[in-house]
């Protein structure tokens, strides 16, 4: 890529015209923007605005209204704890509980420092017949235990460990 | 565009389905593929492969020996990955990709059955070969849910082969929009998303309105914590949702669909489009469907994460592309709605059900379930049961037969069941109360629940055992809500916050008599006061359990104990002096050093520096530290 500023402003353009910048899919268009940076960068937000008309403010506030936008960097692998009744009432506390202590996150701090992981509660995946569940990476894992849910964790730190060793060489 | 007609569809996939030997459906359902379903189903195309046999998928129909399906949820996800073999109708449970070779080998070229794979009679021990000897469906009254889980999703001929989208060409060519609303009146269908509003009185209102544009949206955020038949019906039979938007549409003179479903269900996104694009590729939507000169288009929106969005006014704020805000009601949606024009909007389960109701004539539906309660109603049952899972029974059915003869008895923590001796109920999800051992064998029903001061809401059943502290359980609902809530109004915003405070008070042993008074007071004023169905239903959690389980908030506020030792705050760790071997490893591990002791002599607690965290108990090997 010879100007990656301009490239990534041309798949925002691509976006809006797949929606004729329309303001009112402005939900699906921003959902489009965090598919590709992985979080909603301010200064694209602010061409999203000039784009649809809109003012700052407006899209400041749907971007932090829904849960599922985020205006900060996610890990590159992101942990789901489901904490719905059924996984609630199943202890889905211990399992993040045990991935805080683990990954050194807590109730604030849900990214880690190497951006390896994010911790994230949500209220329901709807696999409650799993109870508890957790989703690494959008794969269900059902029926967890603290100790299986680190086992997970470490699994990756360990793949993730691999790549950096044979990337040094 | 000629299209073939559904009958020619429908025989021409008969004909295909005769060639085969047997049909083995494994079901797809999200609960299923996380306990390796997908590996099963790749599996049996390699081991019938190295048999010199052919098998095909469901979306090919290629000629061949057997052919392999992906269904929808079954609903037993507990007992996953299920496979079941047709034409008899076996059912294997906790199959595993290591079981193919054996399945095919004995079950599907012998025709011997694997008693190891079968589900067992609780209390003779014989095995049960198919569905319609096991309890957990036996009991169940499957209709809005029937083909979820026999048909394969992604594969609209299988829906057209039981006569899909019949209901819909006949209410599109030999109806008139009046004929339907009066049909679906007639079935007494009332909305599945909690209000259980009369269907057939909503679409009569919106048609009335004359204007050239109106919409349906389908309302399949199904944000309630620990529910989920939505998310299985989208993702088991989405056709049946587009059918009865179909139906929908015609009843009101809709030419625009919306179906908005939460972005934690991707499974049910992808089934959804693909089963519009298959649709309009067979002309049921687009232009002129059915031939006739009505259009109907469909767009999928994604939700981006908010429970209030489920609230109608909310829904449509965020399709306009707007935060996701209630607004005061009147216009109802079927006077101004999405964009300013008049809308129906019905649940996900509601929608299904249409097509279904009309298919068995809408007098045979009514003529189920209660007198105000007609038809059949879907459930998730989960919590302390011994099958989870998705249920659907008649309205009127007890919780007795629930718990008891569906869901298989109540267990306990240490895995002990104990029939139906559960401590409550929570009905309905954050806006619902809960039901205790009076109401075991109350028929439930829309009004009975109301009265009883619990709501069926969208139908999530979560049991709870003994061992569970409801204080706990009124905290955690209250803090979902208070998370949850929007901020449009104060007393929703504020009060849920102050109440959710009190709750926490009360389980950390800082309440007092006043506490419990202003809890119950401002209970009533986020109930009276909030603007929308969440605000107003959010105290639903802490009321019900005041009222039954007061016993229970008194022992925290004025003896400072927790009865079911849950709260941590509360607990006393104590050790047991004959179990003690003075080891020193719980001193160690103390963070306070509140344990002291000596060799020989067994160790002590100093409640007044212990800080209750509880690794003590963890540490010890010898189980000598209780609380």
């Amino acid at each position: 890529m010879d100007h990656p500023i301009a490239s990534k402003f041309d798949r925002v353009c691509q976006i809006l015209e797949h929606h004729q910048r329309n303001p009112h899919k402005l939900i699906p268009i921003l959902q489009e923007i965090q598919a590709e940076y992985l979080y909603l960068p301010e200064e694209i937000m602010t061409f999203v605005s000039t784009a649809l008309g809109l003012s700052t403010s407006a899209i400041y506030g749907v971007a932090t209204f829904y849960s599922h936008f985020t205006l900060t960097p996610k890990g590159k692998n992101v942990i789901k704890v489901c904490d719905g009744t059924a996984c609630h009432v199943k202890k889905s506390e211990g399992l993040i509980q045990a991935i805080e202590k683990e990954l050194g996150l807590n109730a604030k701090k849900r990214t880690t420092d190497d951006l390896l992981f994010t911790l994230e509660t949500v209220a329901c995946l709807g696999a409650c017949g799993l109870a508890p569940a957790v989703v690494l990476n959008d794969q269900v894992h059902g029926l967890m235990t603290p100790e299986s849910t680190l086992k997970l964790i470490r699994e990756i730190k360990a793949k993730e460990a691999e790549v950096v060793c044979n990337t040094a060489v | 565009m000629q299209h073939s007609s559904l009958e020619e569809r429908k025989q021409h996939y008969h004909d295909c389905m005769s060639q085969y030997k047997a049909k083995i459906v494994i079901c797809g359902g999200t609960g299923c593929i996380a306990n390796g379903a997908m590996d099963i189903f790749h599996r049996f195309e390699a081991v019938i492969a190295a048999k010199g046999l052919k098998a095909t998928v469901a979306l090919q129909k290629e000629q061949a020996d057997y052919i392999l399906s992906k269904s929808g949820c079954q609903g037993f996800c507990q007992m996953g990955p299920l496979v079941t073999l047709y034409p008899q109708g076996i059912f294997y449970v906790h199959v595993k990709a290591d079981d193919v070779e054996e399945i095919v080998e004995k079950t599907l070229l012998q025709g011997e059955l694997i008693p190891r794979l079968l589900i067992h009679d609780d209390e003779t021990g014989e095995p049960l070969p198919d569905t319609a000897h096991i309890p957990f469906y036996a009991k169940q009254e499957r209709t809005t849910l029937k083909l979820c889980g026999m048909i394969d999703a992604q594969d609209i001929d299988e829906y057209i082969a039981h006569d899909g989208y019949t209901m819909a060409r006949k209410a599109v060519l030999d109806m008139t929009d009046q004929e339907v609303c009066q049909a679906i009146t007639a079935s007494g269908l009332r909305g599945r998303g909690g209000g259980g509003f009369p269907t057939g009185r909503k679409w009569d209102l919106t048609r009335v309105q004359v204007n050239d544009t109106k919409y349906v949206i389908c309302n399949g955020d199904e944000g309630d914590p620990g529910a989920f038949m939505d998310r299985c019906v989208m993702e088991g039979n989405p056709h049946s949702v587009l059918e009865g938007m179909i139906i929908a549409a015609k009843a009101i003179g809709a030419n625009c669909g919306y179906i908005y479903v939460r972005a934690e269900y991707p499974l049910a996104v992808e089934r959804l489009k693909l089963a519009v694009k298959a649709a309009k590729e067979a002309g049921f939507l687009g232009e002129q469907i059915f031939g006739s000169t009505m259009n109907f288009d469909m767009i999928i929106m994604e939700g981006a994460g908010a429970f209030v969005c489920g609230e109608e006014t909310a829904l449509m704020a965020s399709i306009e592309g707007r935060r996701g805000m209630p607004m005061p009601k009147p216009p109802f949606p079927a006077v101004k709605g999405l964009f300013g024009k008049p809308t129906v909007i019905n649940n996900v389960e509601t929608l299904a059900t249409v097509p279904v109701a009309m298919q068995m004539g809408v007098e045979n539906y009514a003529a189920k379930g209660t007198a105000k309660s007609s038809g059949t109603k879907t459930f998730a049952l989960t919590g302390h049961v011994a099958h989870t899972g998705l249920i659907e029974v008649p309205f009127g059915t007890t919780l007795r037969e629930i718990i008891v003869d569906i869901g298989g008895g109540v267990i306990n923590d240490d895995g002990s069941n104990c029939g139906a001796d559960f401590k409550a109920v929570q009905i309905g999800g954050p806006s619902g109360g809960c039901l205790t051992q009076e109401h075991l064998d109350m028929p439930l029903d829309y009004d009975n629940l109301l009265s009883v001061g619990a709501m069926i809401g969208s139908g999530g059943l979560v049991v709870m055992n003994q061992q569970t502290c409801l204080i706990q359980i009124a905290r955690f609902f209250m803090q979902f809500t208070q998370n949850e809530s929007c901020g449009k109004c104060v007393v929703c915003r504020e009060g849920t916050r102050q109440m959710l405070g009190l709750l926490e008070d009360i389980t950390e042993g800082r309440a007092t008599k006043e506490s419990l008074e202003l809890l119950e007071e401002l209970a009533h004023v986020v109930k009276i006061g909030s603007l929308c169905g969440l605000g107003k239903t959010a105290p639903n959690p802490v009321l019900s359990t005041m009222k039954y389980f007061r016993d229970e908030y008194n022992a925290h506020v004025f003896d400072k104990k927790c009865p079911t030792n849950q709260c941590q705050a509360l607990s006393c760790y104590q050790v047991v002096a004959e179990l003690c071997k003075s080891c020193g490893l719980c001193a160690k591990k103390c963070p306070v050093n509140a344990i002291s002791g000596a060799k020989g002599v067994p160790y002590v607690i100093d409640q007044d520096v212990c800080i209750k965290c509880g690794v003590c108990m963890e540490t010890c090997k010898f189980h000598a530290i209780v609380k």
